[in-house]
C-alpha cells in the first residue's frame, strides 16, 4: 500500500486512484487485426470523506454508470485502485467481495426494474439479512423489516404488500430499506430520483439527506440533474468523455466554475425562475461528445472548447488545485 | 394567413373533459380544463404525470384514440368547434397544417426507414401541395433552419444516422414545414441532455420570435417553462389549479400546489436547508373526490376544501386561482428564499 501523508488519521472511506475501465467492442483493420476498446472511464481518481456526499455528474456516455459499477466491482477494471475503508478491494475475490458487498449498497435509478415483481416487500427487503445471515431468527428479522420501513416513511402494512401496489416513490423507499439493511457504509445512488415527479423527487432527496444525518452514510450521487446533486452534494466532480474534468466545493463549483465544459454544462441548467432564466447567458457549445471508442489526444475536451489552444491539443492537463475549492484539469483556468 | 375575427383567440379550450373507458373503470384524465392562447403567445402547460396535460394537448390535436374520448367541453380554433362530426373534417383538415406537434421521443414522429428529406417532403407535398423538386429544396432549407449542419448531405441520411437531438430538430423541422401558426411541445427536451436540451430550448425560442408562431409547451420541468414561456396553467389531477404570468406565478403563487412545485424544485442558483416536500401522492382519477382534489395533501386544507370543488376565478388582474383559500399560501412564506 501507498504511504500517503494523510493516511493515519483522516483516511477516506473510499480511494478511487487511476481507475480505467474499458470495454472490448470487436475489432477492426486487416483480418481484425487491431482489437478495439471503448474508453468508458480513464484514469479517474478522486476520494471521499466518512459522512460526506460526493455528487458524480456528467452527462449520457460520460461514464458516470461505469464508474459507480467499477466501484462495486460490477465491470472489470482495466486499471487503477480502489481502496475502500484501507483496504484494496481492486482484486477482492469470491467470498471476500461478498463481505464487501455488505458495505455498500446500490440504488438504482428505475424503482420498477430493481424490485421483484413476485416477491412481497418483507420478502425483498429480508432478502439481504437472510442472504448475509445477519438476523437467523425469523422474528428478529421480521421486526428489523418493519423497523427499516419506518425509517423510509412506509406504512407498516407496506411488509405484505407486493411492489404492483405501490406508487414509484414508494417503491424507491422500498428500496432504500433494502439498500439500508446490511447497514453500509457507501451508498452508490446511480440517478435515483430521475424517474420520479418532482414533488415525490423532493420527499426522496429529503428522505437521502435525513438518512445520512441520522446514520452518518456516506454517499456517492451519480446523477445528470446538476440542481439535485447541488442540493446534496458537499463536493462534485464533472465527468466528461471518461475523464474528471473538474472535482470542486459544492458552492465553488456553481460560483467559480473552472473548467469550460462545467462552465457550458450549468449555464445550460435552466433556472426556475422566469426573470432571471431570461437573462441568463448560456456558453454554447458546439460538436459532439468524442466517440469513446477513438477519443481525441490532449484534453478531451479540445474539440467543443471555446478557449482551445495548440498545448490542448497534444498534452493532457492534470487535475489540480486551482485555488478557493476548485479542482480542475485545464490548462488555461 | 387567414384571419381571425378580432377578440376570438386563435385556440380556446372550455371546459374539456376526457375519459378513459377502461376495465378498472371511467378515468377521467381531464376535468374541466380551459385556457386559451392567442396568435405568437406562449403558455406553459405544467404538471407531474398523470395531472392530464399530455391528454389536453392530445385532445387539441385530435389524437385522443379508445378506450379515451371527449366527454365534455370545447375546443375552438380561430372560433370553431374541432369536436363534433363538422369539427371532426375542420380538425382532420388544421392537423399537422395549422397546428403542429413534437413529442419527447422524436422518434414518435420519424420513419425509420425513410430518408429525413422524403419525410419532410411529405409534409410539403401534402399539406402545401409542392411538387417534388420543390420539396426537396424546401427540405434543406428547413433543415439549416433547425440549425443541422450540411443540410444538402443530412436531406439524404436516414434517423438512426442522428443523434437524438438532431433528430428532435429533424422533428422540429418537419412540424414547421407546413408553417403551422401553432406548436404544440410535448416534453420536447426530456429524453435530452441538458446541454441539448438548452440547444433546443433557444432553438424553439428564436423560431417562435422569427416566425410569430404561438406555442403550447407541455412540461413537468419548472426550469424549461421559465426562459420561454409568457404565460402559465398549472394542471393537477385534471384541472388547471392556475394560471397567469410565469413570473407573477413562480414568484407569488397562489395556488397551495404551485407553491408546492415550485418550491420542491431544486435550484441550480439558491441553496435551501430543506426542500419543500409535498406529502402523499396524487389522488386515483377513478373516483376523484368530490371537493379540491389537493386537499388531502394540502397543509391549508379546510372543511369546505374536502366538500366543494374550487372554481378557477380571477382572483388578482390575469391570475386564476382554483382554490378557497386562494394566496393565503402567502403566510406560510415564498416557496424559495430570495425568489420573487
Amino acid at each position: 500500500m501507498l504511504p500517503s501523508p494523510e493516511r493515519a488519521d483522516a483516511e477516506p472511506l473510499l480511494r478511487v486512484e487511476g481507475l480505467t475501465v474499458h470495454f472490448p467492442v470487436g475489432r477492426s483493420g486487416f483480418w481484425g487485426r487491431q482489437k478495439q476498446v471503448l474508453h468508458a472511464v480513464d484514469g479517474v481518481s478522486f476520494d471521499i470523506k466518512r459522512g460526506e456526499t460526493l455528487g458524480l455528474v456528467g452527462e449520457s456516455g460520460s461514464g458516470k454508470s461505469t464508474t459507480g459499477r467499477a466501484i462495486l466491482r460490477k465491470v472489470p477494471i482495466t486499471a487503477g485502485r480502489i481502496v475502500f475503508g484501507g483496504q484494496d478491494i481492486t482484486h477482492v475475490q469470491g467470498e471476500d467481495l461478498r463481505q464487501l458487498r455488505r458495505h455498500m449498497q446500490l440504488v438504482f435509478q428505475d424503482p420498477f426494474g430493481s424490485l421483484n415483481p413476485r416477491m412481497r416487500v418483507l420478502d425483498i427487503v429480508s432478502e439481504p439479512l437472510i442472504v448475509h445471515g445477519l438476523e437467523p431468527d425469523i422474528e428478529a428479522c421480521s421486526d428489523r423489516v418493519l423497523e427499516l420501513l419506518e425509517i423510509v416513511g412506509l406504512p407498516k402494512d407496506a411488509a405484505v404488500r407486493y411492489p404492483h401496489s405501490f406508487s414509484g416513490g414508494q417503491r424507491q423507499r422500498i428500496v432504500i430499506a433494502r439498500a439500508l439493511a446490511l447497514r453500509p457504509d457507501l451508498i452508490i445512488a446511480d440517478e435515483p430520483v430521475s424517474a420520479l415527479d418532482v414533488s415525490i423527487q423532493a420527499q426522496i432527496v429529503n428522505l437521502l439527506a435525513d438518512l445520512q444525518d441520522e446514520f452518518g452514510l456516506t454517499y456517492l450521487f451519480i446523477a445528470h440533474d446538476l440542481s439535485v446533486v447541488r442540493h446534496l452534494s458537499d463536493r462534485i466532480a464533472v465527468m466528461y468523455s471518461g475523464k474528471l474534468v473538474e472535482l470542486s466545493d459544492r458552492d465553488a463549483i456553481y460560483d467559480r466554475p473552472t473548467h469550460p465544459y462545467t462552465e457550458a454544462l450549468l449555464s445550460a441548467v435552466p433556472i426556475p425562475d422566469p426573470i432571471l432564466q431570461r437573462e441568463r447567458r448560456r456558453v454554447p457549445l458546439t460538436g459532439e461528445i468524442p466517440n469513446p471508442i477513438s477519443p481525441p489526444p490532449g484534453c478531451r475536451f479540445h474539440t467543443r472548447c471555446p478557449i482551445v489552444e495548440d498545448r490542448c491539443r497534444s498534452e493532457e492537463p492534470p487535475l489540480e488545485d486551482k485555488g478557493a475549492g476548485n479542482v480542475a484539469a485545464c490548462w488555461f483556468r | 394567413m387567414p384571419d381571425t375575427p378580432n377578440g376570438v383567440p386563435l385556440l380556446s379550450v372550455d371546459d374539456l373533459a376526457v375519459s378513459f373507458f377502461t376495465r378498472r373503470g371511467v378515468v377521467q384524465a381531464v376535468r374541466g380544463a380551459s385556457f386559451s392562447l392567442d396568435r405568437g403567445q406562449t403558455l406553459g402547460l405544467v404538471g407531474e404525470s398523470g395531472s392530464g396535460k399530455s391528454v389536453t394537448s392530445r385532445a387539441v390535436t385530435g389524437l385522443i384514440d379508445l378506450p379515451g374520448r371527449i366527454v365534455g367541453g370545447d375546443i375552438r380554433w380561430k372560433g370553431k368547434s374541432l369536436l363534433g362530426k363538422e369539427g371532426q373534417a375542420y380538425s382532420d383538415r388544421i392537423r399537422g397544417k395549422e397546428i403542429a406537434i413534437i413529442f419527447q421521443d422524436p422518434m414518435t414522429s420519424l420513419n425509420p426507414l425513410m430518408k429525413v428529406g422524403d419525410q419532410i417532403g411529405e409534409v410539403l407535398s401534402h399539406h402545401l401541395g409542392m411538387s417534388r423538386s420543390a420539396a426537396e429544396k424546401r427540405a434543406v432549407e428547413l433543415l439549416d433552419l433547425v440549425g443541422i449542419s450540411f443540410p444538402r448531405q443530412r436531406v439524404t441520411q436516414y434517423p438512426y444516422e442522428f443523434s437524438g437531438g438532431m433528430n428532435q430538430r429533424v422533428a422540429i423541422a418537419m412540424a414547421l414545414a407546413s408553417e403551422p401558426e401553432l406548436l404544440i411541445a410535448d416534453e420536447p427536451t426530456t429524453a435530452l441532455d441538458v446541454t441539448i436540451q438548452a440547444q433546443i430550448l433557444e432553438l424553439v425560442q428564436q423560431l417562435q420570435a422569427d416566425l410569430g408562431l404561438a406555442v403550447l409547451l407541455i412540461t413537468h420541468d419548472l426550469g424549461v417553462v421559465a426562459g420561454l414561456c409568457q404565460r402559465l396553467a398549472v394542471m393537477y389531477a385534471g384541472r388547471i389549479v392556475e394560471t397567469g404570468k410565469a413570473e407573477e406565478i413562480y414568484g407569488d403563487p397562489g395556488h397551495p400546489y404551485a407553491w408546492g412545485l415550485i418550491g420542491s424544485t431544486p435550484r441550480l442558483d439558491v441553496v435551501v436547508p430543506k426542500l419543500v416536500s409535498i406529502a402523499g401522492a396524487p389522488p386515483d382519477l377513478i373516483n376523484p373526490p368530490p371537493g379540491c382534489a389537493y386537499a388531502p395533501r394540502c397543509e391549508l386544507a379546510v372543511e369546505m376544501c374536502v366538500q366543494v370543488s374550487p372554481e378557477l376565478i380571477e382572483h388578482l388582474p390575469n391570475r386564476k386561482v382554483a382554490c378557497h383559500r386562494a394566496f393565503d399560501i402567502r403566510t406560510v412564506g415564498a416557496p424559495v428564499a430570495g425568489a420573487g
